[in-house]
């Protein structure tokens, strides 16, 4: 056997140790940053997923005012958990337009009587294609959208008490 | 002060550790008798003083005393007694220390018991040993004192993660870290065996129960934290190939290649260079596992508590320990002569085979759990290598091995021919067919991989028991029953990840009390949902009824569970064994409407892959004690033998 082939598994494992040392010394952060942010929203028209509201288009969102478009479905748990945070992120001034995942127009109205309704305009995607195209993956997601319909800020799960601030912040920054 | 105790025993074994190290190392380079005499005792108290700390950490959380800050992090006063006890190495400072009093009790038992080796190759066993130990020594004493205490004395403690507040799982890290010591030992002696340059087999001899203890403790520890996982994280699967359970699986492979190759060193004293080899890797294997689990670089569904810092110490021991192998390798393996050559067609071929193919699972697990890293390290970029990867990667290559596992046993050693074989293995050759062929014929969907594995564990089941075929199974030595009942496991374990893969009935409904759900040939009748409580937690447990066509009706009762010390939720799953599979009910979240979220499996047949994992481990633990019988039978002939003369 050649000599220098003894070596080899010295080799690999320096190359090994390399790999871990790197591993170790990065910066470990576990957010993933959105593909779709400093994207413009991708075009769409939904119909209005209740009688009470109008609904959606992506030209809606391009209207000079920063906006929130908040993903949900009457079937989500953790909708009902953000409920209220919507409604104070509402009476706060902020515009909030829907789009509504997988839903039927009874289930929504009931879901908004039941948990109140912050939304100026809700779409109805039944197909969950818009949402597929917004690289969201589940319900409930929200984006934070400039006056010009960039996205700014993809907020994946539910929005917590503590995010309220930081989304505030976010829509002021867009100004 | 039982824990100022506890300290000073641990810094005395450490001392003895050194001492054992030093002794060794010194008289190797002079040749000194003297000093190898004085190694073995200073070996044996080394063991007993480590033991003595690990005792004494024991007592304090089985005390629950809160003035120790370890105590207080993963312990609780309300806490069962059984979950006090196993919180001792449920944590990262009570492992460690864990770890290093198995090594220093493995260190102690070479030292009183093994007999016929030759004295210099002890020696520097032990010396490696010792130099192993030092490092978690030092580990433990610098950064991670197990016996810290904490001022003030907070009223309670923080409890144990209560997805480790289960007996199974009380039992399945000490499992492993048995499987990981044994590892180490065979490690030891490899070192050992290339400082003296004695490479033979004797040596394979010396290393083979502590390879074969290991690999029982990691078979078992492996089954264990599959059927753990199953019934324990409620998603109704049994191996996700997440890099926590890659990382005990590694070493697994690593160590039942290095079974197979130790046998043909002891045996037939070829594959020296080979073996030695497996043993660094074996080991590298189980230092590896423990650094991803701990360093927390990887992500994985198993929460550690990570720290940086520890990830940077384990890796300088690893890179300590396994490089300094691997120079050694490179410098002396030149120099060892080579051993015995053999046929292609023959024992020892098809146990190189069975190397080969291990090996190349190994590695190809090794990549998927590591690419991820490797990726981010030069790009930067995050991604995640799926199971889909490892099932088609290595699965038809574990099909592979198992047909060499049905022929290997056949041939005999040095020199056969194929004829002579395939008569040999022509019944269960045709068992295999015979099957694929039915399977074909009145199953759909199967896939490709389910359908040749369940046909050949058939084959597989027959073969595995064809090396007792015409022997007087009186005579019959008793490691030739291990290896059987080794293989037949194997070949259970096979039909039970078939028959889960391609036959298990899943339903998810919301279903409200009154409700009846039907799957496969099970009735289940949703009664209510109530609210329970236990010593540590609360729980909402649905009751329900079971019923198997018109059998005897059960009663189950899935809970989601909430513990009280650390906020945390599980999913405690209602599990029905019958002999033909298990039912699997999962109890979900409940919505407005009093509906609830309930998933519920029929699994045929999924016992098999955990019987078949005990029925490994059973062969191993026959072929041990058979083993140990015949060297002890063979040492007390010589010694007859040398008294005659």
């Amino acid at each position: 056997m050649n000599r220098w082939l003894l070596w080899l598994p010295l080799a690999l494992f320096g190359l090994l140790f390399a790999t871990f040392a790197t591993g170790l010394i990065l910066p470990k952060d576990n957010i993933i940053e959105s593909k779709m942010v400093g994207k413009p929203m991708p075009d769409f028209a939904l119909p209005a997923a209740i009688e009470q509201r109008p609904g959606l288009s992506s030209a809606d969102l391009a209207k000079g005012k920063p906006t929130l478009l908040n993903i949900f479905a009457s079937w989500c748990l953790p909708c009902i958990a953000e409920a209220p945070q919507l409604l104070a992120l509402q009476q706060a001034g902020v515009e909030i337009n829907a789009i509504a995942s997988r839903d039927t127009p009874e289930d929504i109205a009931n879901f908004l009587n039941r948990w109140g309704n912050p939304y100026a305009r809700i779409g109805t995607d039944t197909t969950s294609k818009v949402q597929l195209e917004l690289g969201s993956s589940g319900v409930p997601e929200t984006f934070v959208i400039d006056g010009n319909g960039i996205i700014v800020h993809q907020h994946i799960g539910d929005i917590r008490q503590e995010d309220v601030d930081m989304l505030l912040k976010l829509l002021e920054d867009a100004e | 002060m039982i824990a100022e105790t506890g300290l000073i025993a641990l810094w005395l074994a450490a001392a003895l550790a050194l001492l054992q190290f030093a002794l060794g190392a010194i008289g190797l380079r002079m040749g000194r008798d003297d000093y190898y005499a004085a190694i073995r005792p200073v070996a044996v108290a080394q063991g007993l003083f480590v033991s003595l700390s690990f005792l004494l950490l024991i007592w304090l959380f089985l005390r629950s005393d809160m003035s120790v800050k370890l105590v207080v992090m993963n312990s609780a006063s309300v806490k069962p007694l059984l979950y006090k006890f196993a919180g001792t190495w449920g944590n990262h400072e009570g492992s460690m220390l864990l770890w290093v009093t198995v090594m220093g009790l493995a260190g102690a038992f070479i030292a009183l018991f093994e007999r016929s080796l030759r004295t210099s190759t002890l020696v520097a066993t032990l010396a490696a040993q010792a130099f192993i130990s030092l490092g978690f020594y030092a580990f433990l004493l610098v950064s991670s004192n197990p016996f810290e205490r904490m001022f003030p004395v907070p009223a309670d403690g923080q409890g144990l993660n209560p997805l480790l507040q289960d007996p199974g799982l009380a039992f399945h890290p000490p499992t492993l870290y048995f499987g990981y010591v044994g590892l180490s030992v065979a490690f030891s002696f490899a070192v050992g065996a290339m400082i003296t340059r004695d490479v033979g087999a004797a040596f394979a001899k010396a290393m083979r129960p502590w390879v074969l203890g290991a690999w029982i403790f990691l078979t078992l520890g492996i089954t264990a934290g599959s059927y753990w996982a199953y019934y324990e994280l409620g998603w109704g699967g049994w191996w996700f190939w997440d890099p926590v359970e890659n990382a005990s699986l590694m070493p697994w492979l690593a160590a039942t290649a290095l079974l197979h190759s130790v046998t043909v060193l002891a045996t037939r004293d070829s594959l020296r260079a080979w073996t030695l080899m497996l043993a660094v890797v074996a080991f590298s294997m189980s230092m590896i596992g423990t650094f991803l689990v701990r360093s927390g670089i990887l992500t994985s569904v198993h929460a550690f508590a990570v720290d940086p810092e520890r990830g940077s110490f384990i890796l300088a021991l690893l890179a300590l320990y396994i490089g300094g192998a691997m120079a050694l390798f490179a410098l002396r393996v030149g120099t060892v002569k080579e051993g015995k050559r053999f046929e292609l067609v023959s024992r020892e071929g098809a146990l190189v085979a069975n190397n080969l193919l291990l090996s190349v699972i190994l590695a190809l697990v090794f990549i998927g759990t590591l690419y991820p890293l490797l990726v981010e390290a030069v790009t930067g970029d995050k991604l995640s290598v799926g199971p889909p990867y490892f099932n088609l990667a290595t699965g038809p290559l574990a099909l592979l091995l198992v047909a060499v596992m049905a022929a290997g046993p056949l041939l005999r050693w040095r020199r056969d021919n194929a004829k002579a074989l395939l008569n040999r293995i022509s019944i269960p050759i045709l068992l295999t067919a015979a099957t694929l062929f039915v399977l074909v014929l009145f199953t759909t969907g199967m896939s490709i991989l389910a359908l040749l594995g369940l046909a050949l564990a058939v084959g597989v089941a027959i073969a595995s028991f064809a090396p007792l075929w015409k022997r007087n199974l009186r005579r019959t030595p008793l490691h030739i029953y291990g290896m059987v009942f080794a293989h037949f496991g194997i070949a259970v374990a096979l039909v039970g990840m078939a028959c889960e893969s391609s036959f298990t009935e899943e339903k998810l409904v919301a279903a409200k009390p009154g409700d009846e759900i039907v799957v496969n040939n099970w009735r289940l009748q949703f009664e209510a949902i109530e609210p329970m409580a236990g010593p540590n937690w609360t729980a909402l447990e649905s009751r329900m009824t079971a019923q198997y066509g018109d059998g005897v009706i059960h009663e189950i009762t899935p809970q989601n569970r909430m513990f009280a010390a650390a906020q945390t939720q599980t999913s405690e799953a209602a599990l029905l064994t019958r002999w033909n599979g298990q039912l699997y009910v999962v109890l979900g979240e409940g919505d407005s409407e009093g509906r609830w979220q309930i998933r519920v499996w029929w699994k045929p047949f999924v016992t098999l892959i955990w019987f078949g994992g005990i029925l490994v481990a059973l062969g191993g633990f026959l072929a041990m004690i058979g083993r140990l019988q015949r060297g002890y039978k063979q040492r007390k002939q010589r010694e007859y033998a040398e008294m005659m003369l």
